[in-house]
């Protein structure tokens, strides 16, 4: 239980400026998404919260406490990686109590079977404990790695991607269990993510991050309907944003240069006429392929349309964004 | 450009039964997508076709030519690996005319066609630079140029996204199926992305164990999963199952759940014992008037829609709803169904019953 | 019709099967060659053309772990009737055993040098490599070819120089002069192929044990040497092959405290000059250490040589 903050942060390696001078203050019990493609510095923010890299400037707290010279053993923070965090040679048991027999926490045998039993419990792994952890299916290795950052109770988890080399149906599941674990112990959640659905649904906060910089912070509804960029507003919302010349239809506002129009924010049957350039069933919803004045716009419409290629559909904005030449939202 | 069919093709190695009995057909110029989980035999059944693996038993016709026993080499195909296999002492331009100057064509014939990939796959301005530097996309490209370059009579490509991350994987997705749409050649093409088979595919075949589940095109199978394996493989969140015992005869249009009635296609057989009413997430509605009513336990937002998780009398339920509607966790609401798309399976086989709506659409074998 | 481009069919197997067994056959020769001479009596060692099939003895083993001296007929018949079988053996050509050989001591040592060497070797390898791989170290491309340079020429080059600074130091003919010496000739090649090793293993490993709150050396000992136990297995028995057949240094570094086995079997004498299946049965014995080490890392070691071919 603690909150996190960052001030004034920066960090380079060589010279490759991967954090550039950044603050953000995460609640104490919140769950922040950090949310950005490759590159934007999502990781070296984790690394650096874990103590795993010290950053170049700027100031890190823990629950009130700086963390300048405070290596990652004494900061009560757990991380699950990516991939790689089982250690092969140990089995599923040993795994999860590895955490719990480091020295400085001078436990008993009792409490880490204990502790071990409690936690496999709650993940369900209860009959893979005895499994060398080589033998698990990919969804139950990262419910073990999970469980090693549970185990230990810190006040600050840390994930990095931890659910995507898993196929779609697991991490679904595992999205829901996270999120639910997280609720109920209260602890800090910093989770990274290239992936735009984790963000959405279990961030209490999303910091979305563009080259080492905070370009936005706040609730994913928040971003989603209120985004300070061209930049946000692509991160989340499938199919991605349009993103259209602003004069392209009435009503913009001066020194707009681009539209941006969600499917949501595009009324089907009103207005001017574009021309249906493809349909694309994907099951749960279906998206037209569109022609507007040369411009291509992809909306969505129901998952039985009667329409088909080359036919025309009228179009309307419908409270829509609008960004200047620089890509910021014009209020 | 050629027809593919496939009869009773069976794949065994050893006492491992890989793909059972199989028989499907690849129209000219299909973008046809293999899709399952890993373990399926989709990139066995592929590889038979490519001439990789020998089948067993059963026929490969290719463009009308019993081409089961014969090798790789003797089929006229192109094979696109997942990883990007290109030769790493040859610059862009080599790599993709190694085909054809393995195959002895004149110089002159050789630059022609290259010179004709690249525009297509527009990467005229890299042929001269090595494999070395390249980015992921253009790696791709030059494997694809040198898939294309040959002009074979079908394209077969496993997993060839795989190895991308998320953004790069839709837009190379896109690209493909662009290319596709440009050449006409008839290609297949193996995923375990349930998403890109959707998007991409004109035709897809769902393989489990070894077997084909189901076979047709994308919104058909969504619509009417032939089996339950298929109704959880696609969609996502998949199809809703919620158990019931009850007997159901043909030419009944409404099922009891719980007590309360709800219509659904009119049934064409009739089954006795543990049942599955299967509804997709976005086929829910709410409605206070209704007696069937769900606890809702979470919801989680999606920007245009939101998931919301109910537990119902007959097991946990997701609803795909507008964003707009707000919705407290802790309540209970009232739960219509959109009797258009409503699958009974049989709980023990997991097969679903015929009816009036999914008669057309289950084909498999 | 179970065609496949990945497994080979009956025919090709067949084949390929005779041409292994074939070249095993070959390349065994030798090995069969010695350890059948140490079975045979020193005549029939040397007859030509060679003898295949012969009556075998324990003369050959029995000298080798044996002095013995001739005496007269009426000395012989004062020490009684010999009442164990080699000495039967030794008594039949004529003489008595005064005592045991040096062969015992020599392959003693060659036990202490060898294994000693590997130890150090791996000891200080595994750290110098951990280091090299997971460290910011300066210069670090120039240091590794530093260290690989060492190999490039060969060790006896500098045989003399290595002689004077052992006469200095008061090393010559001692344990430690030998062990230092094998370890500073095995230690390059062992920091490289254990940096290969460890690089493979990923460093979210250790990452994970610090955050759990575990220091650098217990990460390093909990975590990475248990998956790299396979690369330090396959890298001590080069190690070992090295140390326990060397020759040169052998010879001209040692002679009566710490003399290895290699330099002594060939100076095994008979009676009539050379004792061939002496000579013989030293090889074979001498063989089995390493044999019995390689088989009981084999599986180790098959992993460790392919390695590179394994990485993603």
């Amino acid at each position: 239980m603690a909150e996190v903050t960052l001030t004034g942060v920066s960090k380079s390696f060589g010279i490759d400026v991967a954090l550039d001078e950044v603050t953000m203050s995460i609640p104490d019990g919140s769950f922040v998404v950090l949310l950005g493609p490759t590159g934007a510095g999502k990781t070296t923010t984790l690394r650096l919260v874990s103590g795993l890299d010290v950053p170049d400037a700027g100031q890190i707290t823990i629950g009130g406490r700086s963390m300048d010279g405070v290596t990652p053993a004494q900061r009560d923070v757990a991380m699950v990686f990516q991939q790689y965090s089982l250690y092969p040679h140990l089995s599923v048991r040993q795994n999860l109590a590895f955490p719990l027999k480091a020295p400085q926490l001078k436990m008993t045998p009792e409490e880490i079977a204990q502790k071990v039993g409690e936690v496999a419990e709650v993940l369900q792994i209860s009959h893979k404990l005895d499994n060398k952890a080589t033998a698990l299916s990919g969804g139950e290795m990262q419910r073990v790695s999970i469980g090693r950052a549970l185990v230990r109770s810190p006040s600050v988890y840390l994930m990095d991607e931890p659910l995507s080399s898993l196929d779609a149906k697991l991490r679904s599941d595992l999205r829901m269990e996270l999120k639910r674990i997280q609720a109920s112990s209260g602890a800090t959640m910093l989770y990274v993510t290239h992936d735009q659905i984790e963000a959405m649904t279990m961030a209490t906060h999303v910091g979305v991050l563009d080259r080492g910089r905070v370009v936005q912070f706040g609730s994913p509804r928040e971003i989603y309907e209120n985004p300070v960029s061209i930049y946000a507003a692509s991160r989340l919302g499938q199919p991605r944003i349009n993103l259209l010349p602003a004069g392209l239809f009435p009503g913009a506002p001066n020194g707009a240069d681009k539209i941006g129009l969600r499917p949501e924010q595009i009324v089907q049957g009103e207005g001017e006429d574009s021309l249906v350039l493809r349909v694309e069933h994907l099951g749960d919803q279906t998206r037209l392929h569109l022609s507007f004045k040369d411009h291509d716009l992809i909306t969505v419409t129901d998952a039985h349309t009667s329409l088909n290629t080359g036919d025309i559909v009228k179009i309307r904005p419908n409270n829509p964004f609008y960004f200047d030449v620089d890509g910021a939202r014009l209020a | 450009m050629a027809q593919i069919r496939i009869e009773n093709v069976r794949k065994e190695f050893g006492d491992f039964t890989a793909v059972q009995s199989s028989s499907f057909t690849i129209e000219d110029g299909e973008f046809f997508m293999l899709l399952g989980p890993s373990g399926c035999g989709k990139t066995t059944t592929l590889r038979m076709m490519a001439g990789l693996e020998l089948p067993t038993s059963g026929q490969i016709y290719i463009d009308g030519e019993e081409v089961s026993q014969k090798p790789a080499s003797q089929r006229d195909i192109a094979f696109v690996f997942q990883m990007f296999a290109l030769y790493p002492h040859m610059n862009v331009g080599k790599n993709i005319s190694y085909p054809l100057r393995c195959q002895g064509v004149s110089k002159s014939e050789v630059k022609r066609r290259v010179a004709e990939v690249a525009r297509i796959l527009a990467i005229e301005d890299i042929l001269d630079r090595p494999v070395g530097g390249l980015s992921g996309g253009d790696r791709q490209r030059v494997a694809l140029g040198r898939a294309i370059v040959r002009e074979p009579k079908a394209f077969f490509m496993d997993e060839p996204l795989g190895a991308l991350d998320a953004e790069f994987r839709e837009h190379m997705s896109q690209e493909l199926r662009a290319l596709h749409d440009r050449m006409g050649a008839t290609t297949v093409y193996v995923t375990h992305d349930q998403l890109e088979a959707m998007q991409m595919g004109d035709k897809i075949v769902v393989m489990n164990h070894g077997v084909v589940e189901q076979f047709g095109v994308p919104q058909a199978i969504y619509d009417w999963p032939a089996t339950k394996f298929v109704a959880e493989f696609i969609g996502s969140p998949s199809m809703n199952f919620l158990n019931f015992h009850a007997m159901v005869g043909k030419g009944m249009t409404s099922v009891s759940l719980s007590g309360t009635e709800f219509t659904v296609p009119e049934m064409r057989e009739g089954a006795n014992g543990d049942l599955i009413f299967g509804i997709r997430p976005e086929h829910i509605h709410l409605d206070d008037a209704s007696s069937y009513k769900g606890l809702v336990i979470a919801t989680e937002y999606l920007g245009t829609t939101q998931i919301v998780t109910f537990e119902t009398p007959n097991g946990a339920l997701k609803a795909r709803l507008a964003s707009s509607e707000s919705i407290t966790v802790g309540s209970q609401i009232g739960l219509t169904f959109d009797q258009r798309t409503i699958t009974i399976f049989v709980a023990e086989t997991g097969r679903a019953l015929l009816s009036a709506g999914n008669e057309g659409a289950l084909r498999n074998g | 019709m179970s065609y496949s481009v990945t497994s080979p069919s009956v025919r090709t197997k067949w084949f390929a099967g005779i041409l292994v067994v074939g070249y095993a056959l070959i390349t065994l020769m030798p090995l069969v060659w010695i350890i059948a001479t140490g079975f045979k009596s020193p005549s029939d060692a040397i007859s030509y053309p060679p003898k295949v099939t012969f009556e075998p003895t324990m003369e050959g083993y029995v000298n080798l772990f044996t002095t013995r001296t001739r005496v007269t007929e009426e000395t012989l018949a004062t020490v009684g009737e010999p009442t164990t079988w080699y000495e039967r053996i030794v008594r039949a050509q004529g003489m008595v055993i005064t005592g045991p050989s040096r062969y015992g001591e020599r392959f003693m040592n060659s036990v202490i040098i060898g294994f000693g060497s590997t130890l150090l070797c791996m000891v200080l390898g595994t750290a110098a490599a951990y280091a090299f791989s997971r460290f910011r170290v300066p210069m670090k491309d120039d240091l590794l070819f530093f260290i690989l340079s060492t190999r490039m020429m060969p060790p006896i080059a500098v045989a003399i120089p290595i002689f004077l600074m052992f006469r200095q130091l008061g090393l010559n003919d001692t344990y430690l002069g030998m062990i230092l010496l094998y370890t500073a000739v095995n230690l390059s090649l062992s920091v490289w192929l254990l940096k290969g090793f460890i690089d493979e293993i990923p460093i979210e490993y250790e990452e994970a044990a610090l955050i759990d709150g575990y220091t650098r050396f217990q990460a390093f000992y909990k975590v990475v040497l248990p998956q790299a136990a396979t690369g330090i297995a396959s890298t001590a028995i080069f190690c070992l092959i090295f140390a326990w057949n060397e020759y040169a240094f052998a010879v001209l570094l040692t002679s009566g405290n710490a003399q290895t086995a290699p330099p002594f079997i060939p100076t095994i004498i008979g009676v009539a000059g050379k004792d061939w299946p002496a000579v013989a049965a030293g090889a074979t014995i001498f063989l089995m250490p390493v044999m019995v080490f390689t088989i009981l890392l084999r599986k180790h070691l098959l992993r460790g040589i392919t390695f590179g071919a394994v990485r993603k």
